[in-house]
């Protein structure tokens, strides 16, 4: 009994931080149109730089600042945010697809670069000696997992609730109108550049945030953990939620991570011997069968996105509305 | 009423080898309503996109209040009064058409990242008002019942009238429109041409593409004609219906449909 909470602690933890990153990737999809095909780079960034800044000096490669927890993460959330505002910068006046090629390629180029440059953060054995914060007094057990755990779903709250009122604001709607239609936003005084690179750093930064939230997890990132697969794995989470809604965001994480987990148990348990070493393959080719089949048959998500509405916190306004016809 | 407050010197674009807008010198006077006539493929639309910086030109410069703003963007010239609706509606399809108006107005105080977080009392209040006005324009061009319908599922005219509401929401003072009577029907195209006087009088100047003739006999002064992207005609109303050359390029071709 207690293996199986302990293992659904594990799992939220786990599918709550994918969470917060997928939010940072509805902003910038969802919302605003941008499309990010190297989510990993900025979750990696933010995973990387906390444990650099956080982490215990290490003979052989960088980091050991040994900074307070918190200033660590944020530290990850402006290395993430500091990555996109330069790729930003460069690509975001370009065509939309571009945006994908480029930002694709500088994931790749990430992952690259933390395979290859032990001496910055360990190559390919990746970074260690990091020591998670409140671990002498909480210990390595249960206890400590759910102490963490609570503190990644007030992250997944927090971010939640800022998302949830900045797309309803004036600057949502400034994110919307430039996603539908970029001319007719730019005729009416808003500046589109601008806008996205914002929306677009924004977006990073709480992917960042995410992956910082990852590596603490696991007081451990390798170059491993920042393959491409995650960024499809990201992105199916938003597509199967549906994009441009928050709720559907985490909906959408939370099943295609339990299908995930699942199906990479099941796999591993029924599959016959001689096909364990595909598993991973079988399941890269069921990521990609999910997000090809919600597009073609359910392309808003299992939550839509939803229109924001007169009425939405000002009731008086129904008189008004709705009165003519 | 003498001061040109939106000019072109010269101007010209073209496409490739077509020469769509050529060596065009206007002068919009400040509190007129100008009307712009011409055939089909004339180059008035074309103007308008030069005038408002969604084009570059390719000869020419543009000033606006006196200042030379020939290369500026769209953003930065709403920003300095100059607003334009478009012949063929843009919508924000998967907005409300209320937030299609809601979005005009220029510095509002929540489309800083931070101005939900950091004064939320104030953007709120500020939301109100917006909200309250938006509604009060969505009523005068009677879209107010389609408020919190998708824009993109109302009709053609509608989508005209919500080009027009949108741009007097963001309160430029020269306002470019594009054949705003198009496919809207007669006697709410009497109010919106009300609305437009009304308006005038108040100090905002028109510029007003239209080939409905007597429409713009009626509500523009002055007239100017382009064809082929040339000013052929340029006068007050009397002058253009009196003019020969004229009704023969354009308004002869107006009796034929
Ligand atoms: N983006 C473009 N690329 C190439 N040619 C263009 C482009 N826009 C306009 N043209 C050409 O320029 C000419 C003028 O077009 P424009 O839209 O300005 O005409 P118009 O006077 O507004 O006509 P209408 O009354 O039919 O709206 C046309 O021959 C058109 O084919
Ligand atoms: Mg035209």
């Amino acid at each position: 009994m207690i293996g199986v909470i302990s293992y659904l602690v594990f799992f939220t933890t786990v599918a709550s931080i994918l969470a917060i990153a997928v939010l940072g990737l509805n902003l910038q999809w969802g919302n605003t149109g941008l499309f990010n095909g190297g989510v990993v780079a900025f979750f990696g960034a933010g995973a990387y730089a906390t444990l650099i800044l956080g982490g215990t000096p290490q003979a052989d490669h960088l980091g050991g600042f040994e900074l307070f927890y918190p200033l660590a993460l944020l530290g990850g959330m402006l290395a993430a945010g500091l990555l996109a505002w330069l790729v930003g910068v460069l690509t975001l006046r370009l065509r939309h697809d571009y945006l994908a090629i480029a930002t694709f390629g500088v994931a790749v180029a990430f992952e690259t670069l933390m395979r290859n440059a032990e001496g910055l953060a360990g190559g390919a054995k990746g970074l260690r000696g990091f020591e998670r914060p409140l671990r002498e007094a909480l210990g390595d057990g249960f206890t400590y997992n759910l102490v963490f755990l609570a503190f990644v779903l007030t992250l997944l709250i927090v971010v939640y609730v800022f998302l949830g009122r900045l797309i309803r604001s004036p600057f949502g709607r400034m994110l919307r109108a430039i996603r539908e239609d970029e001319v007719a936003a730019k005729s009416l005084g808003k500046s589109p550049s601008r806008v996205r690179l914002t929306a677009f750093v924004t977006g990073s930064v709480i992917m960042g945030l995410a992956g910082g939230l990852y590596a603490t997890f696991y007081a451990f990132i390798s170059p491993q953990d920042v393959l491409p697969i995650l960024t499809f794995q990201i992105w199916a989470m938003l597509i199967v939620g549906g994009a441009g809604n928050n709720a559907g965001a985490v909906l959408g994480t939370f099943i295609i991570w339990g299908g995930w987990t699942a199906s990479g148990w099941a796999l591993s348990r029924f599959a016959p011997i001689e096909a364990q070493l595909y598993t991973g393959t079988v399941q890269f080719i069921l990521i990609g069968m999910i997000i090809v089949g919600m597009l073609m048959w359910r392309p808003q998500g299992l939550l839509p996105e939803r229109l924001v509405v007169s009425q939405s916190g000002k009731p008086e306004n129904k008189h008004k509305t709705g009165s003519r016809r | 009423m003498t001061e040109p407050i939106l000019s072109t010197r010269n101007l010209t674009r073209d496409f490739g080898p077509f020469r769509a807008v050529d060596g065009v010198d206007l002068e919009i006077l400040d509190g007129s309503i100008t009307g712009l006539i011409g055939p089909n493929g004339a180059g008035k639309s074309t103007l308008f996109n030069v005038l408002t910086g969604m084009l570059a030109p390719t000869a020419g410069q543009v000033f606006l209040q006196g200042r030379d703003v020939t290369g500026q963007q769209s953003d930065r010239l709403f920003a300095q009064g100059l607003g334009r609706t478009f012949q063929i509606p843009r919508p924000f399809g998967r907005m409300s058409v209320l937030e299609n108006v809601m979005l005009a107005p220029m510095n509002q105080l929540g489309e800083r990242l931070w101005g939900p977080i950091l004064q939320p009392a104030r953007m709120r209040a500020e939301e109100a008002a917006i909200r309250e006005r938006a509604l009060e324009v969505l009523e005068f061009v009677t879209l107010d019942g389609l408020a919190d319908q998708a824009a993109a599922e109302i009709s053609g005219g509608q989508r005209k009238l919500l080009e027009l509401a949108r741009v007097l929401m963001g309160d430029p003072s020269v306002i470019l429109l594009d054949e705003p009577a198009a496919g809207v029907n007669p006697t709410l195209t009497r109010v919106l041409i009300d609305k437009i006087e009304e308006l005038n009088r108040g100090g905002k100047t028109f510029v007003i593409i239209e080939h409905d003739m007597d429409f713009v006999m009626q509500h523009c002064d002055p007239v100017i004609a382009l064809a082929q992207g040339k000013i052929v005609f340029q006068g007050t109303a009397e002058e253009a219906q009196a003019n020969p050359v004229l009704l023969d390029a354009y308004l002869g071709a107006q009796v034929d449909d």
